[in-house]
C-alpha cells in the first residue's frame, strides 16, 4: 500500500450472479485528491463506486472477491457498513433531498448519530451548508422544504447532508448530469475546494468534466481498469489505443 | 461505427489546408533557389506577392483551430495534433517570410555589379530546401525518422552559415567595393539559416503529435 493511499482495492472481482462486472481491479486511491472514473455505460465505474462503501452488499447474487482498504483497514473484514458509510459518503446523480426542510436535511446524519442539542446542530447545519457553498443562498429560508429550491441548490444540499456527518470521504456518482451549465461550474468549484480537506472519487461522463477537475484519471472497459493515471496523461497522452479512442470519441 | 463524422471532418479539413500552406512554401523554396542562380527578378517578385497568400491561409487555419477548440474539445492525439497546428503554421508563416525577405535581397543583387557567390552557397541551399520539403512530408506521413533528420541537419546548415559569413567577411576586407553584395549575402544566408530553424521547430511540434513528449526547447 502506498503511504497517501486513502483507498487499497486489490484484484478487486464483482459479480452479479454469474456476470462478471468487475475484473480484477488494483487501484491506489490517493488521500485528498479527485479520483475521477470514465467508461461508456456498463463499463463497471458505478458498480466499483458503490463497493466502495458497500452499497452492493444488498444486492441479490452478489458476490466479491479481492481487498478494499480504507486507511489499510479491509472494508468488508474489519468494518461494519455503518461505521463505513460514516467516513464514506456518497453523493448521487439525482438530487434527493428528503422531503422535508432545508434544516432538517443537513441536520438528519447528525441526529441519526444521536446530536439533539439545537446549538451544535445549528452550528453543524450552518457549516456545511457553508462548505457546500449554498449557505448565502438558503440562510434565510432554512426552514423550507428542501424540494422548493432549484436543481443545483438540492445537489449541494445533498453534498451539505454529506458534509454533515463529516466523512472522509466523499463519493459522487455523476453529481452534474442533471443539472444545467451553471450549476455544473459550482459543483465542479466546490468539489476543488472541498479536497483540501475530503477525497473525492467521482463518476462521470462530462470528459471536459474529469479533465477540469480530477488529478488522477480511471478508465474503465468492459469491467477493467485500462488505464489509471494522472489526469493529465490521460487526456493529453493517454498509452492504451482503447483510452485513446474512447476519450477522442472514435468508440462506438 | 465511425463516431464524430463532423469533427473527423473538420480534423482533414484542416489538416490538408496545412499541407497547402506547405506546399507553398516547397514551391518558394524552390523558386527562390532559381532567382537567385540568375538574379530573375520577377520570379523574386512572384515570391514575395505570394507571402499574403501564406499569411491569409495561417489565418483562416488558426480559425479553424479555434472553433474547433470551441466546438469539439479535443483531447488526447486530437488535441495534441489541433494546438501543435497552431504553433506549426506560425513557423511555416515565418519560411515563407523569410523567402520574401531574401527575395527583396534578390532584387537588391540584381541592381548591383555582379559578384562571386559564396562557395558554400550552393550546399546550403539545397540543404535547407531539402529539410523544407522533409518536415512537410513528414507532417503529412506522421514521420518520425524524417524528423529526426530534419533536427540533425540543422547543424550542418548551421555549419554552412558560419563558414559563409567567413567567407563573406574575407571577401569585404579584401575587395571593399563589394561590401553591399557581401551585406545582402549575409542577409542572405541569414534568413536560410532561420528556414532551418524553423523546419526544426515544426519537426519537434510533429513528433509531439506522434509520441505526446514535448521537447520543444
Amino acid at each position: 500500500m502506498n503511504n497517501n493511499s486513502k483507498f487499497s482495492v486489490e484484484d478487486l472481482d464483482l459479480f452479479y450472479g454469474d456476470f462478471q462486472a468487475l475484473k480484477k481491479i488494483n487501484m491506489e486511491i490517493q488521500e485528498k485528491e479527485i479520483t475521477a472514473l470514465i467508461g461508456p455505460s456498463g463499463c463497471g465505474k458505478s458498480t466499483f463506486l458503490k463497493t466502495l462503501n458497500r452499497m452492493n452488499d444488498l444486492v441479490e447474487g452478489v458476490t466479491i472477491k479481492g481487498k478494499i482498504s480504507l486507511d489499510g483497514k479491509d472494508i468488508f473484514k474489519e468494518m461494519d457498513a455503518i461505521s463505513l458509510r460514516t467516513r464514506v459518503g456518497m453523493v448521487f446523480q439525482q438530487p434527493n433531498p428528503f422531503p422535508m426542510s432545508i434544516y432538517d436535511n443537513v441536520a438528519y446524519g447528525p441526529r441519526i448519530h444521536g446530536i439533539t442539542k439545537k446549538s451544535v446542530l445549528d452550528e453543524i447545519v450552518e457549516r456545511s451548508l457553508r462548505q457546500a457553498a449554498i449557505w448565502d443562498e438558503v440562510k434565510d429560508k432554512l426552514k423550507k422544504s428542501a424540494l422548493a429550491i432549484s436543481g443545483g441548490q438540492q445537489q449541494r444540499l445533498c453534498i451539505a447532508r454529506t458534509l454533515a456527518i463529516e466523512p472522509e470521504v466523499i463519493l459522487m456518482d455523476e453529481p452534474t448530469s442533471a443539472l444545467d451549465p451553471i450549476s455544473t461550474l459550482k459543483i465542479e468549484d466546490l468539489a476543488v475546494e472541498l479536497k483540501k480537506d475530503y477525497t473525492i472519487i467521482m463518476v462521470t461522463h462530462n470528459m471536459q468534466q474529469a479533465a477540469r477537475i480530477s488529478d488522477k484519471t480511471a478508465f474503465f472497459l468492459v469491467g477493467e481498469v485500462v488505464e489509471f493515471d494522472s489526469t493529465e496523461n490521460i487526456f493529453n497522452n493517454p498509452k492504451d489505443i482503447r483510452t485513446e479512442e474512447y476519450i477522442t470519441g472514435r468508440f462506438g | 461505427m465511425v463516431m464524430r463524422k463532423q469533427f473527423i471532418n473538420q480534423l482533414k479539413e484542416l489538416s490538408k489546408n496545412v499541407i497547402k500552406m506547405g506546399s507553398i512554401i516547397e514551391l518558394s523554396t524552390n523558386e527562390m533557389i532559381e532567382a537567385l542562380e540568375d538574379y530573375d527578378v520577377a520570379k523574386a517578385q512572384a515570391i514575395i506577392d505570394r507571402d499574403m497568400e501564406v499569411n491569409l491561409l495561417e489565418e483562416q487555419i488558426e480559425r479553424e483551430c479555434i472553433n474547433i477548440i470551441a466546438q469539439q474539445q479535443p483531447l488526447a492525439s486530437d488535441l495534441r495534433e489541433v494546438t501543435s497546428i497552431m504553433k506549426i503554421i506560425t513557423d511555416i508563416e515565418r519560411i515563407a517570410d523569410q523567402c520574401a525577405d531574401i527575395s527583396e535581397y534578390i532584387i537588391q543583387l540584381s541592381k548591383l555589379p555582379r559578384t562571386e557567390k559564396p562557395v558554400r552557397l550552393e550546399a546550403m541551399i539545397d540543404t535547407t530546401k531539402g529539410m523544407v520539403i522533409d518536415v512537410i512530408d513528414a507532417f503529412v506521413e506522421k514521420d518520425l525518422a524524417k524528423c529526426e533528420r530534419v533536427i540533425e541537419t540543422d547543424d550542418i546548415v548551421d555549419k554552412h552559415f558560419n563558414k559563409i559569413k567567413q567567407e563573406l567577411a574575407d571577401m569585404m576586407r579584401a575587395n571593399s567595393d563589394m561590401v553591399e553584395q557581401g551585406i545582402c549575402y549575409v542577409m542572405i544566408v541569414k534568413y536560410l539559416e532561420r528556414m532551418a530553424d524553423h523546419s526544426t521547430n515544426i519537426a519537434e511540434w510533429v513528433k509531439f503529435i506522434v509520441t505526446g513528449v514535448l521537447t520543444i526547447g
